[in-house]
Protein backbone atom coordinates (compact mmCIF):
# COMPACT_ATOMS: atom_id res chain seq x y z
CA UNK A 1 0.00 0.00 0.00
CA UNK A 2 1.19 3.51 -0.67
CA UNK A 3 1.97 5.79 1.80
CA UNK A 4 0.14 9.23 0.62
CA UNK A 5 2.69 11.65 1.13
CA UNK A 6 0.96 15.59 1.44
CA UNK A 7 3.11 18.75 1.04
CA UNK A 8 2.72 21.62 3.49
CA UNK A 9 4.71 24.71 3.42
CA UNK A 10 8.48 23.62 3.02
CA UNK A 11 7.96 20.48 4.32
CA UNK A 12 6.45 17.00 3.46
CA UNK A 13 4.62 14.88 5.73
CA UNK A 14 4.27 11.08 5.20
CA UNK A 15 1.57 9.36 6.71
CA UNK A 16 1.41 5.80 7.30
CA UNK A 17 -1.74 4.68 7.72
CA UNK A 18 -1.60 0.59 7.49
CA UNK A 19 1.02 -2.11 8.33
CA UNK A 20 3.50 -1.73 5.86
CA UNK A 21 5.72 -4.47 3.74
CA UNK A 22 9.20 -4.33 3.25
CA UNK A 23 8.12 -3.55 -0.59
CA UNK A 24 6.15 -0.77 0.61
CA UNK A 25 8.86 0.74 3.13
CA UNK A 26 10.98 1.04 0.39
CA UNK A 27 9.21 2.31 -2.02
CA UNK A 28 8.24 5.28 0.92
CA UNK A 29 12.00 5.90 1.25
CA UNK A 30 12.18 6.37 -2.55
CA UNK A 31 9.51 8.50 -3.17
CA UNK A 32 10.43 10.92 0.06
CA UNK A 33 14.03 11.54 -1.02
CA UNK A 34 12.52 12.23 -4.89
CA UNK A 35 9.85 14.35 -3.64
CA UNK A 36 12.83 16.41 -1.62
CA UNK A 37 14.09 17.78 -4.70
CA UNK A 38 11.02 17.86 -6.92
CA UNK A 39 8.98 20.38 -3.87
CA UNK A 40 12.63 21.63 -2.64
CA UNK A 41 11.68 20.45 1.07
CA UNK A 42 13.61 21.65 3.97
CA UNK A 43 12.09 19.08 6.24
CA UNK A 44 10.60 15.96 5.98
CA UNK A 45 7.74 14.16 9.19
CA UNK A 46 6.97 10.58 8.96
CA UNK A 47 4.18 9.60 11.05
CA UNK A 48 4.20 5.81 12.36
CA UNK A 49 1.42 6.68 14.61
CA UNK A 50 -0.32 3.41 12.33
CA UNK A 51 2.66 1.55 12.08
CA UNK A 52 1.02 -1.81 14.14
CA UNK A 53 5.01 -3.04 14.74
CA UNK A 54 8.89 -1.50 14.20
CA UNK A 55 11.04 -4.43 13.48
CA UNK A 56 14.57 -3.95 11.82
CA UNK A 57 13.62 -3.35 8.80
CA UNK A 58 11.29 -0.81 9.36
CA UNK A 59 13.65 1.28 11.90
CA UNK A 60 16.56 0.70 8.77
CA UNK A 61 14.52 2.25 6.54
CA UNK A 62 13.26 5.16 8.88
CA UNK A 63 17.16 5.78 9.67
CA UNK A 64 18.27 5.62 5.86
CA UNK A 65 15.38 8.36 5.28
CA UNK A 66 16.42 10.53 7.69
CA UNK A 67 20.16 10.25 6.02
CA UNK A 68 18.97 10.48 2.68
CA UNK A 69 17.28 13.38 3.34
CA UNK A 70 19.99 15.33 5.27
CA UNK A 71 22.29 14.63 2.51
CA UNK A 72 19.26 16.21 -0.09
CA UNK A 73 18.78 19.29 2.65
CA UNK A 74 15.58 18.54 4.90
CA UNK A 75 15.80 17.49 7.81
CA UNK A 76 13.69 14.38 9.26
CA UNK A 77 11.41 14.11 12.00
CA UNK A 78 9.79 10.57 12.87
CA UNK A 79 6.23 11.30 15.03
CA UNK A 80 4.18 9.11 16.55
CA UNK A 81 6.24 6.05 17.72
CA UNK A 82 3.61 4.56 20.27
CA UNK A 83 4.26 3.10 23.78
CA UNK A 84 3.74 -0.82 22.54
CA UNK A 85 6.26 -0.01 20.02
CA UNK A 86 8.96 1.52 21.57
CA UNK A 87 9.49 -0.79 24.18
CA UNK A 88 9.41 -3.32 21.88
CA UNK A 89 12.00 -1.37 20.06
CA UNK A 90 14.00 -1.21 23.01
CA UNK A 91 13.52 -4.90 23.67
CA UNK A 92 15.03 -5.43 20.32
CA UNK A 93 18.22 -3.44 20.38
CA UNK A 94 16.54 -1.19 17.95
CA UNK A 95 17.48 2.25 18.34
CA UNK A 96 16.71 5.45 15.76
CA UNK A 97 20.10 7.10 16.55
CA UNK A 98 20.85 9.87 15.57
CA UNK A 99 17.04 10.62 14.06
CA UNK A 100 15.40 13.01 14.84
CA UNK A 101 11.65 11.78 17.02
CA UNK A 102 8.70 13.49 18.31
CA UNK A 103 5.80 12.82 19.84
CA UNK A 104 2.98 14.03 17.55
CA UNK A 105 2.73 15.66 14.20
CA UNK A 106 2.15 19.16 16.56
CA UNK A 107 5.66 18.29 17.94
CA UNK A 108 7.34 17.32 14.65
CA UNK A 109 6.27 20.30 12.74
CA UNK A 110 7.23 22.51 15.80
CA UNK A 111 10.53 21.03 15.87
CA UNK A 112 11.16 21.66 11.95
CA UNK A 113 10.17 25.21 12.74
CA UNK A 114 12.96 25.58 15.69
CA UNK A 115 15.56 24.42 13.72
CA UNK A 116 14.50 26.74 10.36
CA UNK A 117 14.67 29.31 12.80
CA UNK A 118 18.10 28.25 14.28
CA UNK A 119 19.05 28.18 10.62
CA UNK A 120 17.89 31.89 10.18
CA UNK A 121 19.57 33.35 12.98
CA UNK A 122 23.25 31.36 12.58
CA UNK A 123 23.06 32.85 8.63
CA UNK A 124 21.96 36.26 10.19
CA UNK A 125 24.55 36.43 13.25
CA UNK A 126 27.00 35.31 10.36
CA UNK A 127 26.93 38.51 8.31
CA UNK A 128 26.23 40.66 11.20
CA UNK A 129 30.05 39.60 12.38
CA UNK A 130 30.78 39.83 8.80
CA UNK B 1 -7.31 -23.86 22.07
CA UNK B 2 -4.68 -26.42 20.73
CA UNK B 3 -5.60 -25.64 17.34
CA UNK B 4 -2.33 -24.66 15.25
CA UNK B 5 -2.50 -21.66 13.07
CA UNK B 6 -0.42 -22.25 9.84
CA UNK B 7 1.12 -19.33 7.48
CA UNK B 8 3.05 -19.78 4.48
CA UNK B 9 5.86 -17.37 4.01
CA UNK B 10 6.67 -16.73 0.35
CA UNK B 11 6.73 -13.08 0.03
CA UNK B 12 6.98 -9.84 2.18
CA UNK B 13 3.21 -9.57 2.28
CA UNK B 14 3.23 -13.01 4.63
CA UNK B 15 5.55 -10.97 7.04
CA UNK B 16 2.79 -8.77 7.55
CA UNK B 17 0.22 -11.13 7.60
CA UNK B 18 2.10 -13.59 10.19
CA UNK B 19 3.35 -11.24 12.35
CA UNK B 20 -0.90 -9.80 12.29
CA UNK B 21 -2.03 -13.28 13.19
CA UNK B 22 0.02 -13.93 15.92
CA UNK B 23 -1.09 -10.56 17.42
CA UNK B 24 -4.30 -11.37 16.97
CA UNK B 25 -4.00 -15.02 18.52
CA UNK B 26 -1.94 -13.20 21.47
CA UNK B 27 -4.96 -11.03 21.93
CA UNK B 28 -7.37 -14.07 22.32
CA UNK B 29 -5.06 -15.66 24.43
CA UNK B 30 -4.98 -12.55 27.39
CA UNK B 31 -1.78 -10.92 26.69
CA UNK B 32 -1.33 -7.16 26.87
CA UNK B 33 -0.98 -4.98 23.73
CA UNK B 34 2.07 -4.52 25.00
CA UNK B 35 3.15 -7.79 24.73
CA UNK B 36 1.19 -8.38 21.70
CA UNK B 37 3.65 -5.86 20.22
CA UNK B 38 6.24 -7.56 21.32
CA UNK B 39 5.02 -10.86 20.07
CA UNK B 40 4.02 -9.38 16.55
CA UNK B 41 7.71 -7.65 16.37
CA UNK B 42 9.41 -11.29 17.27
CA UNK B 43 7.63 -12.73 14.40
CA UNK B 44 8.65 -10.21 11.90
CA UNK B 45 11.96 -10.91 12.53
CA UNK B 46 11.99 -14.37 12.43
CA UNK B 47 9.84 -14.46 9.05
CA UNK B 48 12.16 -11.89 7.45
CA UNK B 49 14.52 -13.99 8.25
CA UNK B 50 13.01 -16.69 6.42
CA UNK B 51 12.43 -14.74 3.45
CA UNK B 52 16.21 -14.05 3.19
CA UNK B 53 17.95 -16.88 4.56
CA UNK B 54 15.29 -19.76 3.16
CA UNK B 55 13.13 -18.26 0.58
CA UNK B 56 10.34 -19.98 2.21
CA UNK B 57 9.12 -21.24 5.05
CA UNK B 58 5.86 -21.47 7.63
CA UNK B 59 5.20 -19.94 10.76
CA UNK B 60 3.15 -21.85 13.25
CA UNK B 61 1.61 -20.28 15.92
CA UNK B 62 -0.52 -21.95 18.52
CA UNK B 63 -1.87 -21.41 22.35
CA UNK B 64 -0.52 -23.84 25.04
CA UNK B 65 -1.27 -24.43 29.48
CA UNK B 66 1.68 -24.72 31.40
CA UNK B 67 0.09 -25.13 34.91
CA UNK B 68 -1.36 -21.16 35.59
CA UNK B 69 0.51 -20.46 32.53
CA UNK B 70 -0.62 -19.63 29.35
CA UNK B 71 1.31 -19.85 26.52
CA UNK B 72 1.73 -18.69 23.00
CA UNK B 73 4.53 -20.66 20.96
CA UNK B 74 5.33 -19.55 17.54
CA UNK B 75 7.41 -21.96 15.29
CA UNK B 76 9.40 -20.99 12.12
CA UNK B 77 10.00 -23.92 9.43
CA UNK B 78 12.29 -23.79 6.49
CA UNK B 79 14.42 -25.95 4.08
CA UNK B 80 16.60 -23.30 3.45
CA UNK B 81 20.45 -24.16 3.97
CA UNK B 82 20.69 -23.80 7.77
CA UNK B 83 22.64 -22.20 10.17
CA UNK B 84 26.05 -23.69 10.49
CA UNK B 85 27.32 -21.80 13.74
CA UNK B 86 23.70 -21.36 15.83
CA UNK B 87 25.84 -19.63 18.68
CA UNK B 88 26.96 -17.28 16.54
CA UNK B 89 23.58 -16.63 14.82
CA UNK B 90 22.43 -15.63 18.72
CA UNK B 91 24.86 -12.82 18.78
CA UNK B 92 24.40 -9.49 18.38
CA UNK B 93 25.62 -7.47 15.39
CA UNK B 94 25.89 -11.12 13.43
CA UNK B 95 24.92 -11.26 9.94
CA UNK B 96 25.50 -12.78 6.95
CA UNK B 97 23.20 -11.13 4.94
CA UNK B 98 24.20 -7.72 5.20
CA UNK B 99 21.51 -6.85 7.52
CA UNK B 100 21.67 -5.35 10.99
CA UNK B 101 21.62 -8.96 12.77
CA UNK B 102 19.05 -8.13 15.08
CA UNK B 103 16.89 -10.97 14.03
CA UNK B 104 17.96 -14.39 16.03
CA UNK B 105 19.24 -12.04 18.97
CA UNK B 106 16.33 -9.56 19.05
CA UNK B 107 13.63 -12.09 18.84
CA UNK B 108 15.13 -14.29 21.59
CA UNK B 109 15.28 -10.97 23.82
CA UNK B 110 11.64 -10.37 23.19
CA UNK B 111 10.65 -13.90 24.02
CA UNK B 112 10.78 -16.06 26.83
CA UNK B 113 11.66 -19.03 25.81
CA UNK B 114 13.73 -19.63 22.31
CA UNK B 115 15.27 -22.55 20.67
CA UNK B 116 17.02 -22.85 17.67
CA UNK B 117 17.78 -26.10 15.90
CA UNK B 118 19.27 -25.95 12.45
CA UNK B 119 22.31 -27.74 10.41
CA UNK B 120 24.06 -27.01 7.32
CA UNK B 121 21.46 -28.29 4.57
CA UNK B 122 19.18 -29.38 6.63
CA UNK B 123 17.03 -25.93 7.14
CA UNK B 124 16.21 -24.28 10.34
CA UNK B 125 13.35 -24.39 13.27
CA UNK B 126 13.12 -21.58 15.28
CA UNK B 127 10.66 -22.48 18.22
CA UNK B 128 9.86 -19.08 20.82
CA UNK B 129 7.27 -18.85 23.46
CA UNK B 130 5.78 -15.94 25.32
CA UNK B 131 4.09 -16.88 28.94
CA UNK B 132 1.50 -15.24 30.78
CA UNK B 133 0.28 -16.12 34.31
CA UNK B 134 -3.88 -16.99 34.15
CA UNK B 135 -5.93 -14.52 36.76
CA UNK B 136 -8.12 -16.64 38.54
Amino acid sequence: MEVPILKQGLYLIASIQSALTDADLSQLREALIQRVGKFRARGVIVDVTALDVMDSFAVRTLRDIAHMARLRGAETVIVGIQPEVAFAMVQLGLTLKGVSTALDLEEGLAFLDRQAQERIERTRGRIIRG
Amino acid sequence: MAEELLVAITSDLDVVSARQKGRELAAVAGFSSGDQTVIAAAISEIARNILMYAKRGEISLRTVLNGDLDGLVVVARDQGPGIPDVTRALQDGYSTSGGLGLGLPGARRLMDDFDVVSAPGKGTTVTMKKWRRRHA
